[in-house]
Protein backbone atom coordinates (compact mmCIF):
# COMPACT_ATOMS: atom_id res chain seq x y z
CA UNK A 1 0.00 0.00 0.00
CA UNK A 2 1.68 3.20 -1.15
CA UNK A 3 -0.40 5.84 0.58
CA UNK A 4 -0.08 6.33 4.31
CA UNK A 5 -3.75 7.25 4.47
CA UNK A 6 -4.88 3.99 2.86
CA UNK A 7 -2.60 1.98 5.11
CA UNK A 8 -3.91 3.76 8.21
CA UNK A 9 -7.48 3.21 7.05
CA UNK A 10 -6.98 -0.52 6.40
CA UNK A 11 -5.21 -1.03 9.73
CA UNK A 12 -8.12 0.79 11.39
CA UNK A 13 -10.67 -1.46 9.68
CA UNK A 14 -8.79 -4.59 10.73
CA UNK A 15 -8.24 -3.36 14.30
CA UNK A 16 -11.94 -2.52 14.50
CA UNK A 17 -12.80 -5.99 13.22
CA UNK A 18 -10.48 -7.58 15.77
CA UNK A 19 -12.01 -5.56 18.63
CA UNK A 20 -15.52 -6.43 17.47
CA UNK A 21 -14.63 -10.13 17.34
CA UNK A 22 -13.19 -9.80 20.84
CA UNK A 23 -16.50 -8.30 22.00
CA UNK A 24 -18.52 -11.09 20.34
CA UNK A 25 -16.30 -13.62 22.09
CA UNK A 26 -16.83 -11.93 25.47
CA UNK A 27 -20.59 -12.53 24.98
CA UNK A 28 -20.09 -16.29 24.62
CA UNK A 29 -20.31 -17.85 28.08
CA UNK A 30 -17.34 -19.92 29.22
CA UNK A 31 -18.25 -23.49 28.37
CA UNK A 32 -15.18 -25.33 29.57
CA UNK A 33 -13.89 -24.47 32.98
CA UNK A 34 -10.27 -24.72 32.10
CA UNK A 35 -8.26 -21.51 32.34
CA UNK A 36 -7.27 -20.22 28.94
CA UNK A 37 -9.74 -22.29 26.95
CA UNK A 38 -11.50 -19.99 24.53
CA UNK A 39 -12.41 -19.60 20.90
CA UNK A 40 -9.83 -16.95 19.96
CA UNK A 41 -12.14 -15.37 17.38
CA UNK A 42 -10.09 -12.16 17.35
CA UNK A 43 -7.17 -14.17 16.03
CA UNK A 44 -9.03 -14.29 12.69
CA UNK A 45 -8.37 -10.57 12.15
CA UNK A 46 -4.71 -11.03 13.12
CA UNK A 47 -4.26 -14.02 10.77
CA UNK A 48 -5.84 -12.07 7.90
CA UNK A 49 -3.67 -9.03 8.65
CA UNK A 50 -0.60 -11.28 8.61
CA UNK A 51 -1.52 -12.54 5.13
CA UNK A 52 -2.63 -9.19 3.69
CA UNK A 53 -0.23 -6.71 5.30
CA UNK A 54 2.65 -8.71 6.82
CA UNK A 55 4.07 -9.28 10.34
CA UNK A 56 4.64 -5.63 11.33
CA UNK A 57 1.09 -4.49 10.69
CA UNK A 58 -0.31 -7.69 12.24
CA UNK A 59 1.68 -6.88 15.40
CA UNK A 60 0.24 -3.34 15.49
CA UNK A 61 -3.30 -4.71 15.17
CA UNK A 62 -2.60 -7.31 17.85
CA UNK A 63 -1.34 -4.60 20.25
CA UNK A 64 -4.30 -2.27 19.59
CA UNK A 65 -6.76 -5.14 19.93
CA UNK A 66 -5.37 -6.42 23.23
CA UNK A 67 -5.16 -2.93 24.77
CA UNK A 68 -8.67 -1.86 23.73
CA UNK A 69 -10.42 -5.15 24.54
CA UNK A 70 -8.45 -5.36 27.79
CA UNK A 71 -9.45 -1.89 28.96
CA UNK A 72 -13.08 -2.38 27.86
CA UNK A 73 -13.76 -5.88 29.17
CA UNK A 74 -10.80 -6.86 31.31
CA UNK A 75 -8.18 -5.44 33.63
CA UNK A 76 -4.43 -4.82 33.65
CA UNK A 77 -3.92 -8.38 34.75
CA UNK A 78 -5.80 -9.88 31.81
CA UNK A 79 -4.00 -7.47 29.44
CA UNK A 80 -0.58 -8.73 30.55
CA UNK A 81 -1.87 -12.28 30.22
CA UNK A 82 -3.23 -11.69 26.72
CA UNK A 83 -0.06 -9.92 25.59
CA UNK A 84 2.04 -12.97 26.45
CA UNK A 85 -0.20 -15.37 24.55
CA UNK A 86 -0.95 -12.95 21.72
CA UNK A 87 2.60 -12.02 20.84
CA UNK A 88 4.07 -15.48 21.29
CA UNK A 89 1.42 -16.94 18.97
CA UNK A 90 1.93 -14.11 16.45
CA UNK A 91 5.69 -14.77 16.43
CA UNK A 92 5.09 -18.49 15.87
CA UNK A 93 2.59 -17.77 13.09
CA UNK A 94 5.08 -15.42 11.37
CA UNK A 95 7.79 -18.10 11.52
CA UNK A 96 5.38 -20.82 10.32
CA UNK A 97 4.28 -18.66 7.40
CA UNK A 98 7.79 -17.52 6.51
CA UNK A 99 9.76 -20.75 6.87
CA UNK A 100 7.14 -23.51 6.62
CA UNK A 101 5.01 -24.60 3.67
CA UNK A 102 1.84 -24.39 5.73
CA UNK A 103 -1.48 -23.15 4.37
CA UNK A 104 -3.54 -20.71 6.43
CA UNK A 105 -4.92 -23.74 8.30
CA UNK A 106 -1.47 -24.79 9.51
CA UNK A 107 -0.40 -21.23 10.33
CA UNK A 108 -3.56 -20.59 12.35
CA UNK A 109 -3.28 -23.96 14.13
CA UNK A 110 0.33 -23.22 15.08
CA UNK A 111 -0.92 -19.88 16.43
CA UNK A 112 -3.77 -21.39 18.47
CA UNK A 113 -1.62 -24.12 20.01
CA UNK A 114 1.32 -21.82 20.80
CA UNK A 115 -1.06 -19.23 22.31
CA UNK A 116 -2.31 -21.82 24.79
CA UNK A 117 1.20 -23.10 25.58
CA UNK A 118 2.38 -19.54 26.29
CA UNK A 119 -0.58 -18.78 28.54
CA UNK A 120 -0.22 -21.94 30.64
CA UNK A 121 3.48 -21.12 31.11
CA UNK A 122 2.67 -17.57 32.24
CA UNK A 123 -0.02 -18.91 34.56
CA UNK A 124 2.39 -21.46 36.06
CA UNK A 125 4.92 -18.69 36.75
CA UNK A 126 2.27 -16.37 38.22
CA UNK A 127 0.87 -18.87 40.70
CA UNK A 128 4.26 -20.56 41.14
CA UNK A 129 2.65 -23.98 40.80
CA UNK A 130 4.02 -26.14 37.99
CA UNK A 131 1.20 -28.64 38.43
CA UNK A 132 -1.15 -26.60 36.28
CA UNK A 133 0.62 -28.09 33.24
CA UNK A 134 -2.01 -30.71 34.05
CA UNK A 135 -4.23 -28.64 31.73
CA UNK A 136 -1.78 -28.75 28.83
CA UNK A 137 -3.19 -31.76 26.90
CA UNK A 138 -6.72 -30.32 27.01
CA UNK A 139 -5.40 -26.92 25.95
CA UNK A 140 -3.40 -28.51 23.09
CA UNK A 141 -6.61 -30.08 21.76
CA UNK A 142 -8.62 -26.87 22.16
CA UNK A 143 -5.85 -24.87 20.47
CA UNK A 144 -5.89 -27.38 17.61
CA UNK A 145 -9.68 -27.20 17.22
CA UNK A 146 -9.93 -23.41 17.39
CA UNK A 147 -6.84 -23.02 15.17
CA UNK A 148 -8.41 -25.16 12.43
CA UNK A 149 -11.71 -23.28 12.82
CA UNK A 150 -10.03 -19.88 12.51
CA UNK A 151 -8.02 -21.27 9.57
CA UNK A 152 -11.28 -22.26 7.84
CA UNK A 153 -12.77 -18.81 8.49
CA UNK A 154 -9.58 -17.14 7.22
CA UNK A 155 -9.48 -19.35 4.13
CA UNK A 156 -13.12 -18.61 3.28
CA UNK A 157 -12.59 -14.88 3.86
CA UNK A 158 -9.57 -14.79 1.56
CA UNK A 159 -11.46 -16.73 -1.13
CA UNK A 160 -14.12 -14.03 -1.06
CA UNK A 161 -11.93 -10.94 -0.69
CA UNK A 162 -9.35 -12.30 -3.11
CA UNK A 163 -5.92 -13.76 -2.50
CA UNK A 164 -3.46 -11.39 -0.78
CA UNK A 165 -1.80 -9.92 -3.95
CA UNK A 166 -5.15 -9.40 -5.70
CA UNK A 167 -6.71 -7.79 -2.66
CA UNK A 168 -3.62 -5.63 -2.19
CA UNK A 169 -3.88 -4.30 -5.78
CA UNK A 170 -7.62 -3.75 -5.53
CA UNK A 171 -7.19 -1.63 -2.41
CA UNK A 172 -4.14 0.26 -3.70
CA UNK A 173 -5.64 1.20 -7.05
CA UNK A 174 -8.93 2.53 -5.82
CA UNK B 1 -20.54 -32.74 -8.04
CA UNK B 2 -17.53 -30.52 -8.22
CA UNK B 3 -14.37 -32.25 -7.15
CA UNK B 4 -13.55 -31.19 -3.60
CA UNK B 5 -10.07 -29.80 -3.43
CA UNK B 6 -7.81 -30.59 -0.53
CA UNK B 7 -7.52 -27.60 1.72
CA UNK B 8 -4.87 -28.88 4.10
CA UNK B 9 -1.48 -29.75 2.64
CA UNK B 10 1.06 -32.25 3.99
CA UNK B 11 2.65 -29.73 6.35
CA UNK B 12 -0.74 -28.90 7.87
CA UNK B 13 -1.60 -32.58 8.32
CA UNK B 14 1.80 -33.26 9.90
CA UNK B 15 1.21 -30.41 12.38
CA UNK B 16 -2.30 -31.67 13.24
CA UNK B 17 -0.99 -35.21 13.82
CA UNK B 18 1.93 -33.89 15.88
CA UNK B 19 -0.39 -31.90 18.18
CA UNK B 20 -2.81 -34.84 18.50
CA UNK B 21 0.08 -37.16 19.38
CA UNK B 22 1.44 -34.70 21.96
CA UNK B 23 -2.00 -34.32 23.56
CA UNK B 24 -2.52 -38.10 23.62
CA UNK B 25 0.91 -38.64 25.18
CA UNK B 26 0.03 -35.99 27.76
CA UNK B 27 -3.25 -37.67 28.63
CA UNK B 28 -1.56 -41.08 28.96
CA UNK B 29 1.14 -39.55 31.15
CA UNK B 30 -1.53 -38.02 33.37
CA UNK B 31 -3.30 -41.38 33.70
CA UNK B 32 -0.17 -42.80 35.32
CA UNK B 33 0.14 -39.59 37.32
CA UNK B 34 -3.27 -39.45 38.90
CA UNK B 35 -4.22 -41.78 41.69
CA UNK B 36 -6.70 -41.54 44.49
CA UNK B 37 -6.29 -38.19 46.20
CA UNK B 38 -5.57 -38.06 49.91
CA UNK B 39 -5.16 -34.39 50.78
CA UNK B 40 -5.55 -30.92 49.39
CA UNK B 41 -2.69 -28.44 49.28
CA UNK B 42 -3.50 -24.75 49.02
CA UNK B 43 -0.87 -22.29 47.85
CA UNK B 44 -1.00 -18.48 47.81
CA UNK B 45 1.66 -16.61 45.80
CA UNK B 46 3.57 -19.89 45.47
CA UNK B 47 3.79 -20.33 49.25
CA UNK B 48 2.05 -23.31 50.85
CA UNK B 49 -0.94 -21.93 52.74
CA UNK B 50 -2.03 -25.23 54.21
CA UNK B 51 -2.62 -28.93 53.59
CA UNK B 52 -5.97 -30.48 54.48
CA UNK B 53 -7.26 -34.06 54.60
CA UNK B 54 -9.84 -34.76 51.89
CA UNK B 55 -11.76 -37.23 54.06
CA UNK B 56 -12.61 -34.52 56.59
CA UNK B 57 -15.45 -32.20 55.53
CA UNK B 58 -14.45 -28.59 56.10
CA UNK B 59 -14.58 -25.03 54.81
CA UNK B 60 -11.32 -23.10 54.51
CA UNK B 61 -11.04 -19.32 54.25
CA UNK B 62 -8.05 -18.42 52.12
CA UNK B 63 -6.94 -14.90 53.02
CA UNK B 64 -10.34 -13.24 52.61
CA UNK B 65 -10.39 -13.47 48.79
CA UNK B 66 -11.30 -17.12 48.39
CA UNK B 67 -13.21 -19.80 50.25
CA UNK B 68 -12.64 -23.49 49.62
CA UNK B 69 -14.95 -26.36 50.57
CA UNK B 70 -14.01 -29.99 51.11
CA UNK B 71 -16.86 -32.49 51.20
CA UNK B 72 -17.15 -36.23 50.47
CA UNK B 73 -13.53 -36.51 49.38
CA UNK B 74 -13.76 -33.72 46.80
CA UNK B 75 -12.68 -30.09 46.96
CA UNK B 76 -13.85 -26.99 45.16
CA UNK B 77 -13.68 -23.21 45.34
CA UNK B 78 -16.92 -22.15 46.95
CA UNK B 79 -16.46 -18.40 46.64
CA UNK B 80 -13.95 -15.93 45.20
CA UNK B 81 -13.93 -12.14 45.07
CA UNK B 82 -12.45 -12.00 41.56
CA UNK B 83 -14.54 -10.87 38.56
CA UNK B 84 -14.08 -13.87 36.25
CA UNK B 85 -15.18 -16.61 38.72
CA UNK B 86 -13.38 -19.26 36.66
CA UNK B 87 -12.16 -21.09 39.75
CA UNK B 88 -15.64 -21.16 41.28
CA UNK B 89 -17.15 -22.73 38.15
CA UNK B 90 -14.35 -25.27 37.85
CA UNK B 91 -15.41 -28.89 38.35
CA UNK B 92 -14.79 -30.43 41.76
CA UNK B 93 -11.38 -32.08 42.15
CA UNK B 94 -10.57 -35.33 43.95
CA UNK B 95 -7.83 -37.15 41.96
CA UNK B 96 -4.13 -36.63 42.69
CA UNK B 97 -2.53 -33.69 40.82
CA UNK B 98 -5.84 -32.16 39.79
CA UNK B 99 -5.60 -28.41 40.23
CA UNK B 100 -7.93 -25.43 40.49
CA UNK B 101 -6.36 -22.03 39.88
CA UNK B 102 -7.60 -18.59 40.85
CA UNK B 103 -5.22 -16.50 38.75
CA UNK B 104 -6.26 -13.00 39.92
CA UNK B 105 -5.62 -13.91 43.58
CA UNK B 106 -2.76 -16.30 42.70
CA UNK B 107 -4.35 -19.08 44.71
CA UNK B 108 -4.11 -22.74 43.72
CA UNK B 109 -5.79 -25.86 45.08
CA UNK B 110 -3.89 -29.07 44.29
CA UNK B 111 -4.86 -32.59 45.29
CA UNK B 112 -1.96 -34.64 46.63
CA UNK B 113 -1.86 -38.42 46.36
CA UNK B 114 -1.70 -40.78 49.33
CA UNK B 115 1.89 -41.86 48.65
CA UNK B 116 3.21 -38.30 48.65
CA UNK B 117 4.40 -38.92 52.22
CA UNK B 118 4.73 -35.92 54.51
CA UNK B 119 1.06 -35.06 54.60
CA UNK B 120 0.42 -32.89 57.59
CA UNK B 121 -2.77 -31.27 58.60
CA UNK B 122 -1.99 -27.69 59.32
CA UNK B 123 -4.64 -25.77 61.16
CA UNK B 124 -4.18 -22.07 60.62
Amino acid sequence: MQSIGKRAAMLGVFSGGAILLGYVESLIPVLFFVPGMKLGLANLAVVLALYYFGPGDAAVIQLVRISVVGFLFGNLFSIAFSLAGGFFSLAVMCLAKRYGRFTVYGVSTAGGVSHNIAQICVAAVLVENVKIVYYLPVLLLSGLATGLLIGLAGDETMRRLGAPPKFYDAVSNQ
Amino acid sequence: MKHRERRLNRWDMALVILVLAAALAGFLLELTWTGQGASLQITVDGEVFGTYQLDKDQTIDIGGGNRCRIEDGAAWMEWADCPDQLCVRHTHISRANETVVCLPNRVTLTVLGGEDGEVDTIVS
